[in-house]
């Protein structure tokens, strides 16, 4: 058994949750129409809400009673373990839209098999992100027709976005002793048994909209141990700066 | 669709004064919208109006809705560094709505026979304006606060006559923006409050923000009475229910107590209750300064608007994206 593998487990999920809403309000003004900036940052509200619940349960599973600034502000780029899909800069609109696609696809199974999770507080919080997350799923899909479907430029863009984003699709599978140890638990699923729901519904989407998955063999990984890409210190830097400048004091 | 009518020469321009309808027939459909105008009755978009009432509206609810959106800006630029998850939900949240309220105006402005993409492109051209008051930079996380408190105080001081604007749309959408103002506004006064309360250091970055704010925020309610242009006509109309002057006064009265509350000293030292008047005294307001920043001189003018023109850019693939799809689509379900 790994030490904590519950706690970790939830962090896990609380920083994917935390590091794509704030990609997502990195949008805010910066939309293709008004109703999308609404929605992107509808999308970047639910996930900070499920972040700052996630945060909640987790301080009380590791026994650290650390608050949700102290999981947010003050760990370094070593000690979040996101996976990397999340962290990746937002690109044009319609690389921040596959994102949402391949992300809000397995949020989705994973916030529906949390809903039988042993934890009753996890289990509780999941079953309010089930009904957000099918609304941030249904919001990617429509704009991957339209994208994939569109004009030969939207197109283009989607299959540039597929290319710069599948390779980080294979470590959202992968399981590891704390994945392993929680399933057992019964506290989360293992990561290997969401493939099967998300790759069906990727597959039907993307072939809707005349998508086809390019063949990489770079499968770069890391995430959940702390390794991270590049542009996630300066966005943790630009996050972090303004909390930590003031230390101890509440805003 | 784009209509390049003449409604559209004339949108960037100013009010012209009186109504225009010709011959017996205009007279009697004239005297009918007036009467309707005296007895407090709302006109809706299928009713006869004069074409410079449907101008001045358009004019004006578009400048309301365009402020909406560039005033997503100034507190855009610190959601990515709130200082709080709290206080980032709170934020972002807040700079939502602002663009929900821009929606609400823009489709009350569709009513009267422009549509969004016009307006967009006269607020491009310099043509239509917004809101002088986001010509200015926000410096520190207190300026979150300090607009919250004094500018969207200032707003709603504006728009709580305009929820009985005499033009149906746009009094609706002003009761419902109203409504999401008061949030905006207590969030600013909470977040100074907890500054002001806070280390010595959070205090004076909260008496730094309204040091900066409190002038440009009592001069975003327009020039004075003296020269204010469209006044008499839009009161006459009943677009406009008070002069600029009391809007003013009502506004200072409203938050020189709450300053108190709040610990933070108003940059003004005129600033006093005047009993005999009942009203607060204030100091002179710079309206060089505000002449300055409406003509496109203020610390952001040019910001603001390249920013605007360039996510309205970069979107424009995205857009025809949409269109492309949805007229594909339309014309496979009819086949
Ligand atoms: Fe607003
Ligand atoms: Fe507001």
């Amino acid at each position: 058994m790994v030490a904590g593998a519950a706690a970790v487990s939830t962090l896990r999920i609380a920083d994917d949750c935390l590091v794509l809403s704030h990609r997502l309000a990195q949008w805010s003004s910066w939309a293709p129409t008004l109703e999308d900036d609404i929605a992107l940052t509808n999308i970047a509200l639910d996930l900070l809400g499920q972040a700052r619940a996630m945060y909640a349960r987790t301080a009380e599973l590791d026994g650290t009673g650390r608050s949700e600034d102290d999981y947010a502000f003050m760990r370094d780029e070593r000690a979040f373990v996101n996976c990397l899909l999340v962290e990746q800069e937002n690109g044009d609109f319609a690389t921040t839209i596959l994102r949402q696609l391949l992300c809000s696809t397995y949020q989705l199974a994973q916030w529906q098999a949390l809903t039988t999770s042993t934890d009753g507080q996890v289990a509780a919080i999941a079953a309010k992100a089930v009904k957000e997350t099918e609304y941030h799923r249904d919001h990617a899909t429509d704009w991957t027709l339209r994208l994939g479907d569109g004009t030969d430029e939207s197109h283009q863009r989607m299959e540039s976005a597929l290319a710069a984003l599948w390779p980080f699709t294979a470590e959202l599978f992968e399981s590891d002793d704390v994945s392993r140890d929680a399933a057992g638990l019964g506290v989360g699923p293992d990561p290997e048994d969401l493939r099967a729901a998300w790759d069906a519904y990727i597959t039907r989407v993307l072939d809707d909209a005349t998508l086809v998955v390019p063949k990489v063999s770079w499968k770069p990984t890391g995430g959940r141990q702390g390794l991270h890409t590049e542009a996630f210190g300066y966005m943790l830097a630009e996050m972090q700066h303004l909390h930590r400048s003031f230390p101890g004091v509440t805003w | 669709m784009r209509s390049n009518g003449p409604i559209e020469r004339d949108l960037a321009g100013s009010a012209v004064s009186g109504g225009d309808a010709g011959g017996a027939v205009g007279d009697a459909r004239e005297a009918e919208f007036q009467a309707l105008i005296e007895a407090d009755q709302r006109i809706e978009p299928r009713d006869w109006m004069p074409d410079a009432y449907r101008k001045t509206l358009i004019r004006q609810i578009a400048q309301h809705a365009h402020s909406e959106i560039i005033g997503m800006q100034p507190e855009g630029n610190w959601i990515t560094r709130a200082p709080s998850l709290r206080r980032k939900a709170i934020l972002m949240a807040k700079v939502q709505d602002e663009a929900g309220h821009g929606l609400y105006l823009y489709c009350a402005a569709e009513t009267l026979g422009v549509d969004r993409s016009e307006l967009i492109d006269l607020l491009h051209q310099g043509r239509q304006k917004y809101s002088s008051i986001f010509n200015y930079p926000t410096l520190t996380y207190a300026d979150v606060g300090a607009i919250g408190w004094l500018v969207d105080g200032a707003a709603i001081t504006n728009q709580i006559p305009l929820c009985r604007c005499s033009f149906g749309p746009y009094a609706r959408a002003m009761v419902r923006v109203c409504k999401e103002e008061s949030f905006h506004q207590r969030q600013g006064f909470e977040l100074l409050y907890a500054l002001s309360h806070g280390t010595p250091e959070q205090h004076e970055m909260a008496q730094d923000a309204v040091n900066r704010w409190w002038w440009p925020s009592l001069e975003m309610l327009g020039p004075p009475d003296t020269e204010s242009t469209h006044s008499a006509q839009s009161m006459a109309w009943g677009i406009k229910r008070f002069s600029n002057d009391e809007l003013r006064q009502r506004f200072v009265d409203m938050v020189a107590p709450q300053a108190v509350v709040l610990d933070l000293v108003p940059p003004d030292p005129a600033l006093r209750w005047n009993e005999e008047r009942g009203h607060y005294d204030f100091g002179p307001c710079d309206f060089e300064e505000l002449r300055r920043v409406v003509s496109g001189d203020g610390p952001c003018n040019r910001q603001r608007a390249a920013h605007h023109l360039k996510a309205h850019e970069d979107g424009a693939w995205v857009r025809a994206a949409a269109a492309a799809y949805a007229a594909k689509h339309a014309a496979s379900a009819a086949a």
